[in-house]
């Protein structure tokens, strides 16, 4: 049985961010951070360093020795700062420690179920809550994967689905009219993934995401008051890290951590009807930037939306409540009304979606991407002495597919005989 | 009127029947095999040769299971040859051309002389029928023959329609009749059916082909064959002829697709895309001008020629014209037009892993009716369908393949869980877990399960204890004992510097070792026989693969446990969206396992199920 770990509370610049392990290796991973394992379902405050004696955190650390813990297995949970760095650099560090893996979704309620330490009402409840990670995971790796990196994906999984299919061809249709050296054509397709992977590992994009964290945008009319509200925000609860003017009259970006969370505002340009050819790019652009936002806060006047239809979770708020006689659900960016409340709503929303995921997830993509670039070297080591090790590469090349699953999606054996039926002439 | 009584009837004598006749009279129980004449017993209606990649392995865990298919092949081998000799044992597939009358000759004989088998000829009309369930088979004549579990092994013989050009009539392979009315009874079991097809090529007068014009494929110098029990070939052996299509036959065939049964419109069935006809390969390899035909011998008593590849439905005179166009067939004699044909199957979804039909007590199903193709196939569901069949009989637990164990398992699986789009046929990347699937070690996986089953005879059970002795014995010799890098430099063996001490089957392990470079470490090695020695070298090879696998494996059996019962009610769980109670209630998954891989499922639903599963167990028990 593998030891399993996972980020079990929201996600997010909390107090405290709980860390479970579960599993043989549980409390032998425990005694490796914190130097020893305090007593059974004592908690004890250590110091948690990496084997190189780098400092994590402090943390409260607690064990529970099976059977009598959550799962039935031994159990081990961290209690740290809620930094998002801090928890970032644990979970890395615990994929880097052999035997260890990262739960699968309802994994550690699977395991307490195989040991007899639910009953059925329990598991009605904790169902809820595994469908919604699996769904929040889902969500994620859409959100990930919408843009150039789901493009890429796209491309590795047709690239794994060629390579696997010449491969199975010259083994599973040696007797056929099959090309009888598909190397050099499996090689390019093989290191051409391999190479891709790892300028993702580096982190190009994930970075740019961490960095730029959730972005939030302000839609409204012109002098409808949002640049007004911007710099309410930022003068407030918020702290400006960087402003910068976009390029003509687009958008402005402004980060901010805003209540724990990295965010970044999006001040674009008032909506509106125009005949300036460089006024309606800059719209169009607005436009653009703003429906690809997490989360869009749109300031009306009179009730009129502007014609950017508004997603899920949205906010919709009356701009002015200076000049407003009813001032629910209105704002000002002069008086300050309403601005604790908004900030209060995007936080929420904002944390609900990271729920269970962010760094989990990001982390969860980058490990399954190391697993595959390690599959596909052995892939391309294997590959000169085709004939005799066809099998074994043909395994590695399935074990890196498996990996990416998350990523490129499940790949069937049908998918791989439709490219196989597709390209060769079987049937003597 | 007639009345006969048995455990198992048996319905059909092609590989499905013959298979799940012998089995179920291995096990002890009565079986009677009903077939139209006992002249159709093994008959190879296609083509006529056993194994293959993916079919070899099947064959080969037939006979791990003391079945029947391996030792007649071998016995009617005339040309052997091991598929991917040169690539990793994991996917070697032994084949061989099989002398068709041999083959009928030895299957017939193998099945009058077992114990507890009875060939009845005559022509199964509708089942007996208690209430829901099947007890029995009635005859043509009118008689009966009442049984415990009936096996419906009848091939394309569901509303058969053979098409030659645009003519066509109904029937089953060539010269046999349809079974319309039992095809009536099985509509009214209201059972999903679906449409298949597949095509044979004009079979020739080997005395009219001029070979000497031919390129010849001969057989492997050393044969691998078929069963474990099998020393060496006993027929005569022959080469293969290959000769090619060109442009000419290319152009006759284009010219007239119009009327091809396939291409004029008068086929509606699925044929496989692995197995197409001449037409086909025109047509979608538009840009190939040539394609490969193997000539392959039927038989040593005659001169029929089955020409490998260019299966076909276009009418006599068009087959004719284009075979007369192919190098060393100017000449040739068509002695049978080749024809296409269309069959119903049974969606297997609606079977379980034992191969009885879920929602018709006391039938089952095995072969071609399932959407299957080929011998191999067709006799490892004869098998799984007679033992399962014998043991329901004998009121006795089911005997269930597991993916993780065997190809027998990842065909099963495959079938009752995905179902079929065309006819379904082996590949060895149907198994995920194909290095430690092997048709060498079919034997180690599988026997030992036969023998606990009761299906094996002492023949085998003396020669596999034997086998697993010198093996155990041998293996337990080359660990005993562990060699620095040190050590091993100084008898000559490169191994890298890295401090760590390796055993003998270690270093067989490595890829440029074999057990002569082992010799050395240890004087007792040179005892070890060729044969163990050969076993040894094979198991090593993917010893890391196969330990870097037992986390799936182990994950699969622990599923695979969690047995969901057959009247199971997945409406009872209330947090289950509609739409997972609606398809795992049209699946009635056997496990857990089988649950997980519908297509759709959430970890969420599968831990409500298995929560449901583990809480009625307990009331059960309380």
């Amino acid at each position: 049985m593998d030891t399993v770990y996972a980020l079990s509370t929201t996600q997010g610049k909390a107090g405290v961010a709980v860390i479970r392990i579960s599993g043989p290796l549980a409390l032998s991973t425990a005694q490796a951070l914190s130097g020893d394992v305090p007593q059974p379902r004592r908690a004890a405050l250590r110091l948690l360093r990496s084997p190189e004696g780098t400092r994590i955190d402090e943390a409260l650390v607690l064990a529970f020795p099976a059977p009598h813990s959550f799962t039935g297995e031994d159990v081990v949970e961290l209690q740290t700062h809620g930094s998002v760095a801090v928890v970032s650099a644990l979970l890395d560090l615990l994929g880097q420690m052999p035997g260890l893996r990262p739960a699968d979704p309802g994994e550690f309620t699977r395991r307490a179920l195989e040991n007899g330490r639910l009953d059925l009402a329990q598991v009605e409840g904790l169902a809820d809550l595994i469908e919604a990670e699996t769904e929040a995971q889902r969500r994620q790796a859409l959100r990930v994967l919408s843009g150039d990196l789901g493009k890429r994906a796209e491309a590795w999984r047709q690239n794994l689905i060629r390579a696997v299919a010449l491969l199975e061809a010259t083994i599973d249709f040696a007797d056929e009219d099959v090309p009888v050296d598909v190397t050099p054509e499996l090689h390019d397709l093989v290191s051409g993934v391999a190479h891709s992977l790892r300028v993702e590992i580096k982190g190009v994009r994930y970075a740019e995401r961490v960095r730029s964290g959730f972005e939030v945008a302000i839609i409204g009319a012109p002098n409808v008051g949002k640049s007004t509200l911007l710099n309410a925000l930022a003068g407030r609860d918020a702290a400006i890290t960087s402003e910068y003017a976009g390029t003509t009259r687009d958008v402005i970006e402004v980060r901010m951590d805003l209540a724990g969370l990295p965010v970044t505002l999006l001040d674009t340009a008032g909506l509106r009807d125009t005949t300036d050819a460089v006024e309606t790019i800059g719209i169009d652009r607005a436009r653009a930037r703003a429906a690809q936002a997490d989360l869009r806060v749109f300031l009306i006047e009179n009730d009129d939306l502007p014609d950017l239809p508004p997603q899920a979770d949205d906010i919709i708020l009356h701009a002015k409540a200076d000049t407003l006689p009813d001032k629910t659900n209105a704002i000002s960016g002069q008086t300050g009304h309403g601005v604790s409340e908004l900030i209060s709503r995007i936080t929420d929303t904002l944390k609900a979606r990271a729920s269970g995921t962010g760094v989990a997830t990001r982390l969860r993509h980058k490990q399954a991407m190391e697993r595959a670039v390690t599959a596909l070297e052995a892939t391309l080591e294997l590959l000169p002495g085709h004939e005799a090790s066809a099998d074994i590469a043909a395994e590695e090349l399935h074990t890196a597919i498996r990996a990416l699953d998350s990523l490129v999606g499940r790949v069937d054996i049908e998918n791989v005989l439709d490219e196989i039926f597709a390209s060769f002439c079987i049937g003597k | 009127m007639k009345h006969l009584d048995f455990d198992v009837v048996v319905i059909g004598g092609g590989h499905a029947g013959s298979e799940a006749a012998h089995a179920s009279a291995r096990m002890g129980a009565r079986t009677a095999l009903l077939t139209l004449n006992r002249s159709g017993i093994g008959v190879m209606s296609c083509n006529p040769a056993i194994g293959g990649l993916g079919k070899g392995h099947l064959v080969r865990e037939i006979d791990a299971m003391d079945g029947v298919m391996g030792r007649v092949a071998d016995r009617a081998g005339i040309q052997f040859r091991l598929l991917n000799r040169r690539k990793g044992p994991a996917v070697q597939g032994p084949r061989a051309q099989a002398d068709r009358k041999i083959y009928r000759e030895t299957m017939l004989s193998e099945l009058t002389n077992c114990p507890n088998l009875s060939i009845i000829e005559g022509e199964a009309c509708d089942f007996v029928m208690s209430g829901d369930t099947v007890t029995g088979v009635i005859l043509q004549d009118g008689s009966q023959i009442t049984s415990t579990a009936v096996i419906l092994t009848t091939g394309t013989f569901l509303r058969g329609v053979i098409h030659i050009g645009d003519v066509s009539r109904p029937g089953g392979r060539m010269g046999d009749k349809p079974s319309i009315r039992l095809a009536e009874r099985m509509d009214s079991f209201d059972l999903n059916l679906g449409r298949l097809k597949t095509g044979t090529p004009p079979r020739l007068n080997g005395k009219t082909i001029n070979w000497e014009s031919l390129e010849s494929q001969p057989g492997d110098e050393d044969p691998a064959l078929f069963s474990f029990l099998s020393g060496s070939p006993h027929a005569r052996q022959i080469a293969c002829g290959i000769t090619h299509t060109n442009e000419k036959t290319h152009d006759i065939i284009r010219e007239n697709l119009a009327r091809s049964a396939m291409y004029g419109g008068h086929i509606d069935g699925i044929g496989p895309r692995y197995c197409p006809s001449i037409e086909d390969k025109i047509v979608r390899f538009a840009d190939k001008t040539s394609h490969q035909i193997f000539l392959e011998p039927e038989s040593l008593s005659d001169d029929v020629i089955y020409p490998n590849g260019i299966s076909t439905s276009l009418p006599e005179d068009v087959q004719n014209d284009y075979v007369h166009s192919i190098q060393g067939l100017e000449n040739a004699e068509i002695l049978q037009p080749g024809y296409a044909i269309e069959y119903d199957y049974v969606d297997p979804r609606a079977l379980d892993a034992t191969l009885a039909l879920k929602s018709v007590p006391g039938l089952y199903l095995a072969g071609q009716i399932n959407g299957t193709t080929g011998y191999e196939e067709a006799a490892a569901q004869g098998l799984v369908a007679g033992l399962n069949a014998a043991l329901a009989s004998q009121q006795r637990d089911a005997v269930i393949f597991s993916r993780s164990e065997s190809y027998i398992g990842v065909m099963i699986d495959d079938l009752i869980t995905r179902g079929v789009t065309e006819p379904y046929r082996m590949f060895t990347s149907r198994a995920e877990f194909r290095l430690s699937l092997r048709a060498d070690n079919a034997d180690q996986r599988l026997t030992n399960k036969a023998i606990a089953l009761g299906c094996v005879g002492e023949t085998r059970k003396t020669a596999f204890t034997a086998k697993m002795e010198r093996l155990t014995k041998s293996r337990a010799l080359l660990d005993a004992q562990n060699f620095t890098p040190n050590q091993l430099s100084d008898l000559g063996l490169k191994v890298r510097q890295d401090g760590s001490r390796r055993t003998g089957y270690q270093l067989l392990a490595f890829p440029d070792v074999d057990f002569n470079m082992i010799l050395p470490l240890n004087p007792d090695f040179a005892q070890i026989d060729a044969e163990t020695r050969a076993q040894l070298e094979k198991d090593a090879i993917y010893a890391n693969y196969i330990d870097r696998q037992a986390r799936d494996v182990e994950m699969m059996r622990r599923d695979e446990a969690h047995e969901i019962p057959a009247e199971f009610d997945y409406e009872a769980i209330h947090s289950l969206s509609n739409e997972m109670k609606s398809k795992l209630s049209a699946a009635r998954p056997v496990n857990l396992a089988q649950a997980g891989r519908i297509d759709g499922m959430t970890p969420a639903a599968l831990t409500l199920l298995l929560s449901h599963l583990k809480s009625q167990a307990r009331n059960k028990s309380a």
